[in-house]
């Protein structure tokens, strides 16, 4: 009894738990082949960095997709954005705080832009973005006027490229282990106290030996990656700018009216309209955090690299919405997960550090991920026609 | 062209076995092949057809028997089964789905599809018509048989039998002429004419004049009547009855799923009376609640309501509608299909359906702005829609959060929900509708459809309104679930909220409703206290006979 419950709640959350482990075969597919350079400090530290951008972009998007939309642009504004720091920055003087605040607001601009297009306008968001995708490409190149620009300020720079300061002599990143076992130990106290008050609902679906199992798996992997990242340089500043983001996002999607109304908006958007959800002023802030991402994301890529180039933000688009696909959103809107897109972006992103490891070919990487990506989304289709 | 029009000639005379093989094409059409001397025998057998889904039944037990060259209209209420009937007939429920048998041309069928129904030469033309209105009219006519040789589109051939097709059912248009270009009237002779391409033998027509003016609905039966005479049978499902009695050779009336009445119109045509009786029946058993009706205060009214149809421009849709209903009261509006009821419903309701919206809404005595969704909810209303898994329900969302949906700020607090609350609240209606299911966290998509019906009325009864609209509250539910959404319905009446009652099925208004307002083409026509009323009266009433 007890064991069939278990196999039919697999069976249902498949994906879920597909997802995460899928990632973590992956990882230790290229854990092997690369003889453990994966997983060395060094290097993730460096899959963080690399693939920040790529995270940042897809919560964003993830918001887009559940909302029944795309956005293809997102590439473009990233490059745009890095450029109009620089312009501002390098060639203006600007000091970094206004900058920031100005790419922000730039990326809201746009993004309102092209929201409106779609949300009164109905203009399919393909369309509307496909459109923004070479204007703002276009823009950036016109800012550059096909220069690079560069480089940065320094406390620019950490944005990207910088660690979390450390109390005391800093030896051992002692302040990052702290508190990168604390977040961790904090997260699992919490799924805890969100298990008891479901139980107490009789809500918990979830059984309790599966509950009990993924939560100490989760906290060893994340107190195992902390551990780790301490022992290279401690905790990347763009690794907490990610933990907030994802917390962020995934409280807003589970737990507010706003998240519940956006899924609704993306299941059936006739009867969202007719319970009263104002659907054309949901689309339209979809599309605004999607801009603020992409304007965020294209800071954090503008300095990491320290420069500001034409080329920037080239093809993020196509990574951002793989992501979103590969953690089980679906194309038709209404379903996905922050989480999901989270664990698809860094699927992307080890499978691009593995493969370059071990001296792929870009080539044949691209159409690895291409394969990847299909196979999710089949495996996904297949899965929701069976049950 | 001549042999292109000979060679179609040919297979129409070869079949009906009789005439000159070759002759001038122009003759053919005015010969009236019934007054020819072999006896027509029938053309169509359909023999004690019955079709269930999901163990619903919804045809019981149908005969129907259509003779060569004849016009044979089935009459039936919304929802006797006249749909499904012709489904069957055309293919679209193939073969082994349906019990019984069907006979063409004294051959046994087996239809397996679409395409095997029209290869005997029947032919259905649907209510929504199913033309392309970016491809042109020739193009249209020959969708799917398009007139080429190796996948290669012979344009003059299409052109030349097209120009031929259109003289035939007299439509004056180029065949060039987008279909999108054409008013509703000429599309249905295209459907017509596509259907001649196909060399029909048996026409069937769909409320064919339900969208038409009286101009071409009248155009529309000479045709058929000109079909008939070269020999092509057509059945016709219409409500209108003088339609009927002016074309008619033979009427067959359904209802409930199965043949109620055979009638011969060529000698003696029967009375109207003698027909709306054998389509409502006389069968009224205690299938509803018992209720103390106690009216109260008039709780909502609507003052000259206009709307316009959002496509068609220039055409209302609803035409100075005057209402009111009053707290505790249940009010119907009966009509049939197209008449105008749900779009009026969805333009009161935050202006969901149509332009151009006139008219004032007034709650308690005074105005209310209804014009979102929004207002209208704040205003006391809620609407329960006809189409549950299109625009009442998220399917793939769960009991729960389905409920709230309408009112998430019932279960916030600053924008955070409250998820024991909603679980409380989604529970609470559980409870209270009796809804079956296995927790309020399933998807609505696995439901019932009685009790995804409760959860659409768990939805808008959590905005706590004082005026429902149900419109057609127990489509497509089994009989055990209606009693219960019955109750349900009469039990909010008895808290001294308002009802406003669509519904295609006149019983279950005569048996739940306290006053009546009558339906048609827009316009209220009539009002009446649904004590004392019959399915005789109201039906007279509304189609205006007697």
């Amino acid at each position: 009894m007890a064991s069939s419950s278990l196999s039919n709640f697999l069976k249902l959350h498949l994906r879920d738990y597909g997802m995460l482990l899928s990632l973590v075969a992956i990882m230790g597919f290229f854990q092997v082949l690369t003889d453990g350079t994966l997983l060395q400090p060094l290097n993730l530290t460096n899959l963080f960095l690399q693939n920040s951008y790529i995270v940042v972009m897809a919560l964003g998007m993830l918001l887009v997709i559940v909302a029944g939309h795309i956005d293809l642009s997102v590439g473009s504004v990233c490059g745009f954005v890095g450029a109009l720091a620089a312009v501002l920055m390098v060639e203006m003087e600007w000091p970094v705080l206004p900058t920031f605040v100005a790419c922000l607001l730039a990326g809201a601009a746009i993004g309102a832009l092209q929201g409106a297009f779609v949300a009164w306008l109905k203009i399919p968001s393909f369309i509307v973005t496909l459109a923004g995708m070479l204007v703002f490409k276009g823009l950036a190149l016109a800012l550059l006027s096909g220069q690079s620009i560069g480089p940065f300020p320094e406390s620019f720079q950490a944005l990207a490229s910088g660690f979390l300061p450390e109390l005391g002599d800093g030896e051992g990143h002692v302040t990052s282990l702290a508190l990168g076992l604390g977040c961790v130990a904090l997260l699992a106290v919490r799924e805890l106290l969100v298990r008891r008050k479901a139980t107490a609902l009789g809500a918990a679906a979830e059984p309790i030996a599966l509950f009990l199992l993924r939560l100490v798996a989760q906290t060893a992997a994340l107190g195992a990656l902390v551990w780790l990242l301490a022992s290279y340089k401690g905790l990347p500043n763009v690794l907490l700018l990610m933990a907030v983001l994802i917390g962020v996002f995934v409280f807003v999607t589970r737990r507010t009216t706003l998240g519940r109304r956006i899924y609704a908006l993306g299941g059936n958007e006739r009867a969202a309209r007719l319970s009263g959800i104002p659907t054309e002023k949901l689309t339209l802030l979809c599309f605004i955090n999607m801009g603020v991402m992409a304007a965020l994301a294209g800071l954090v890529f503008a300095a990491r690299l320290n420069t500001a180039t034409p080329k920037a933000g080239l093809g993020f688009e196509l990574d951002v919405i793989a992501a979103c696909f590969i953690g089980g959103a679906s194309a038709s809107g209404g379903v996905g997960k922050v989480t999901g897109a989270v664990i698809g972006a860094f699927v992307m992103g080890v499978m691009n550090n593995g493969m370059s490891i071990l001296g792929i070919g870009i080539e044949w990487q691209q159409v690895i991920k291409g394969v990847v990506l299909l196979a999710a989304v089949v495996f996904d289709v297949y899965n929701r026609r069976k049950g | 062209m001549l042999a292109a029009l000979s060679r179609k000639h040919i297979a129409i005379t070869g079949r009906l076995g009789s005439g000159p093989a070759l002759g001038p094409p122009s003759d053919q059409w005015t010969t009236d092949m019934r007054s020819e001397g072999n006896q027509p025998g029938a053309l169509l057998e359909m023999r004690a057809i019955g079709k269930k889904f999901h163990g619903v039944v919804a045809l019981r037990h149908v005969d129907l028997a259509v003779r060569q060259g004849e016009i044979h209209a089935v009459i039936g209420e919304n929802g006797a089964g006249k749909s499904t009937l012709m489904k069957v007939l055309s293919g679209v429920y193939p073969h082994p789905d349906y019990d019984g048998e069907i006979w063409f041309d004294g051959e046994l069928q087996r239809f397996a599809g679409i395409r095997d129904s029209e290869a005997r030469g029947i032919v259905i033309i649907h209510q929504e018509l199913a033309l392309i209105p970016q491809l042109s009219i020739a193009e249209n006519l020959f969708l799917g048989h398009e007139q080429a040789r190796g996948g290669i589109i012979d344009w003059d051939k299409t052109h030349r039998r097209a120009v031929e097709l259109l003289q035939q059912v007299g439509l004056d248009e180029s065949p060039h002429t987008l279909v999108d270009d054409i008013g509703v009237g000429k599309q249905q002779l295209v459907e017509i004419a596509k259907a001649l391409a196909k060399d029909v033998r048996l026409l069937i027509l769909d409320e064919p004049t339900a969208s038409l003016n009286e101009d071409d609905s009248a155009a529309l039966l000479e045709l058929l009547k000109k079909l008939r005479s070269r020999g092509v049978s057509c059945v016709l499902i219409s409500h209108k009855l003088n339609e009927i009695a002016a074309v008619a050779d033979a009427i067959t009336v359904l209802r409930d799923g199965s043949t109620v009445a055979d009638m011969d119109c060529r000698n003696a045509p029967p009375a109207e009376s003698e027909i709306v009786r054998a389509m409502v029946g006389r069968e009224m058993q205690d299938r509803y609640p018992k209720r103390q009706p106690n009216p109260g205060e008039v709780l909502f009214e609507l003052k000259d309501w206009w709307v316009e149809h959002p496509l068609h421009v220039g055409r209302e849709a609803v035409k100075g509608v005057n209402l009111n209903v009053r707290r505790g009261e249940i009010v119907g509006v009966a009509g049939l299909m197209g008449a105008g009821r749900t779009e009026l419903a969805m333009s009161v309701f935050g202006r969901s359906w149509g332009r151009r919206i006139r008219g004032s809404a007034w709650m308690k005595g005074q105005q209310v702005d209804v014009s979102t969704v929004r207002r209208a909810i704040q205003s006391g209303l809620a609407y329960v829609t006809e189409d549950r898994k299109g625009l009442g329900l998220v399917l793939q969302e769960s009991i729960a959060r389905n409920t709230t949906l309408s009112r998430l700020e019932g279960v916030s607090r600053a924008g955070i929900i409250d998820e024991a609350g909603e679980h409380a609240v989604a529970n609470d209606f559980r409870r209270r509708m009796a809804t079956r299911c296995a927790s309020v966290e399933q998807p609505v998509g696995d439901l019932s459809g009685g009790n995804q019906q409760k959860v659409v009325l768990s939805k808008w009864l959590f905005t706590d309104p004082e005026l429902l609209i149900l419109d057609e509250p127990t489509r497509g539910i089994d009989v055990g679930a209606k009693f219960e959404i019955y109750s349900l319905i009469a039990e909010l009446a008895a808290q001294g909220r308002a009802i406003l009652m669509i519904s295609s099925e006149l019983p279950e208004l005569l048996g739940m409703c306290d006053r009546l307002y009558l339906m048609n083409e827009g316009e209220f026509v009539g009002e009446m206290p649904a004590a004392g009323a019959t399915q005789e009266t109201v039906m007279h009433a509304l189609l205006g006979t007697h």
